[in-house]
């Protein structure tokens, strides 16, 4: 059966990976081929680019830059970011783009969808939701890099979304972002429960344990940026986790996702001197192919 | 004869993705959809992200069904046909209306029965079940994973199926035909896996009698 993902997502800001926090405060983390390579490595299951300038710059994305980050990326590779008509689609599939993240042009212009869906597929058109909680416990979608209030609910949204061509949901909840609580578990079974097509649930993991609880509530992947930057092994690690609790997830075959035994905050337990003297002498060889 | 594969530029397609994955094999490609290319190529890639109906169009514009069908389905031309591009092999698809396709396999694209089970599209990484593991799927395991990305699938004659894959359902993964092969997954986003598979196309491509400068037996 289909494999839950495990999902990158790369906020690019002034060329390079950024950590954010909550859609406010931006932490440098390193350049973007490097990352894209790496979480390739590490046997990620998809990659999603993010440029935050784009919008606000009131430019298309930047294709030659994403010619060179999808230079090594084996994995599918979504952009989004400044896409604003059906050629910058275009532009980004012959650039090295697999799939097309749309927000605040999907909200301004949902015609752009369904265009998009026309030509492309829908299963190309991914529509990125950004959601603050309100103060009555109810949700809003936000846009513009979670600066401008739509007005919208999110499960209202997403449906319509659903219905104009969209093929994918990737759902953000900006409260939760960068703080390494755990998901937005409401929201995302919210809008799980609203829609038939795909949905990839971000915003929040910051143990592998996060990742799990969102897993069970039915989604198709779970998506995480910083939690891949800072922690050792973290995709790897990751997997490992959920494979331990019986989540179907893609385990890469050369790596050994078995024997982890993981410590109170998810992180690798330190492995017996007895063990790491034998491993000493094992060779792994990388296949050529 | 150096190999060099021809990916095809129709308008629409994940062509630098195919690029990538065919240069990180260490093999020469260019994107293109001139004649002399199409046909001084040692194989074609047809790749695909796109609806049919205007996949078809494209294809039209551009002059290259009738080409095509000519190199590939008359000269023995070795060609892989990715998601989309296997699609267009079939007579027709039901996506977006009723559209007619290449016609080059006997089979019909159609939509995947609305279910409360799963999602719709298909994306993600699933297992195959190989079913024909030469060639295409020399060195691969019986239940290797593919990255999918779909909403629409191929029916056709059991006979032309290599892989299937389980959604709900069994649904087809992979066709071949003499020179003609084509995967609803996409090799050039499947890591290792996809790799291989698509080595072992190369490693067909290079062996094949139209490359091997002798005359294809007519199929």
């Amino acid at each position: 059966m289909l494999k839950t993902r495990i999902v990158g997502v790369l906020i690019i800001k002034n060329g390079i990976v950024v950590q954010s926090l909550q859609f406010n405060r931006y932490l440098p983390v390193g350049r973007v081929a490097i990352a894209v390579e790496y979480l390739n490595r590490w046997g990620i299951d998809d990659i999603v680019l993010l440029d935050m300038d784009a919008t606000p710059q009131g430019r298309s994305p930047n294709f030659e830059k994403i010619r060179e980050y999808s230079r090594f990326c084996q994995v599918p590779l979504t952009v989004g970011g400044g896409v604003r008509s059906v050629k910058d689609m275009e532009n980004l599939l012959h650039a090295g783009a697999d799939r097309i993240a749309l927000n605040a042009s999907a909200i301004a212009n949902p015609q752009l969808i369904s265009e998009g869906a026309r030509l492309f597929g829908k299963q190309c058109m991914v529509i990125s939701i950004d959601v603050r909680r309100k103060t009555d416990g109810n949700y809003e979608v936000f846009s513009h890099s979670g600066t401008r209030p739509t007005g919208q609910s999110p499960e209202i949204l997403a449906r319509q979304l659903e219905n104009l061509g969209a093929g994918e949901i990737l759902l953000t909840s900006i409260d939760n972002d960068g703080m390494k609580q755990g998901f937005d578990l409401e929201l995302v079974s919210r809008v799980a429960e609203a829609v038939d097509i795909p949905l990839v649930a971000c915003g929040g993991a910051g143990h592998p344990g996060h990742l799990l609880e969102v897993c069970k509530l039915g989604v198709s992947g779970v998506a995480a940026g910083n939690f891949y930057h800072y922690t050792e092994h973290s995709v790897i690690v990751a997997k490992s986790y959920l494979h331990a609790a019986g989540i179907n997830v893609r385990l890469d075959s050369f790596v050994t996702y078995d024997d982890c035994h993981f410590d109170s905050d998810g992180r690798v337990a330190r492995i017996s001197d007895e063990t790491l003297e034998k491993l000493r002498f094992k060779a792994v060889p990388e296949e050529v192919i | 004869m150096k190999p060099r594969i021809c990916i095809i530029d129709y308008g629409m397609g994940n062509t630098q993705s195919v690029g990538n994955a065919i240069q990180y094999l260490g093999v020469d490609y260019l994107i293109s959809s001139r004649k002399e290319d199409i046909l001084t190529s040692t194989a074609l890639i047809l790749p695909g992200v796109g609806a049919f109906a205007a996949a078809m169009d494209n294809l039209h514009r551009l002059e290259l069904v009738d080409l095509l069908t000519d190199v590939v389905v008359g000269r023995g031309k070795p060609f892989l046909g990715i998601c989309l591009g296997m699609q267009l092999l079939a007579k027709d698809s039901v996506e977006l209306g009723l559209h007619s396709g290449l016609g080059w396999i006997e089979g019909h694209v159609i939509a995947f029965e609305p279910s409360h089970e799963v999602r719709i599209p298909h994306v993600g990484w699933n297992n195959c079940h190989i079913r024909k593991q030469e060639p295409l799927f020399r060195n691969l395991a019986e239940d290797a994973h593919f990255y999918f990305d779909h909403s629409f699938h191929l029916s056709c004659p059991h006979e032309l199926v290599s892989a299937t894959f389980d959604y709900g359902g069994h649904f087809v993964a992979s066709v071949q035909k003499d020179n003609i092969f084509a995967t609803q997954f996409h090799p050039e986003k499947s890591q290792r896996h996809g790799l291989r598979l698509l080595r072992n196309f190369l490693n067909f491509a290079a062996s094949a009698p139209a490359n091997t400068e002798r005359e294809n037996e007519p199929c």
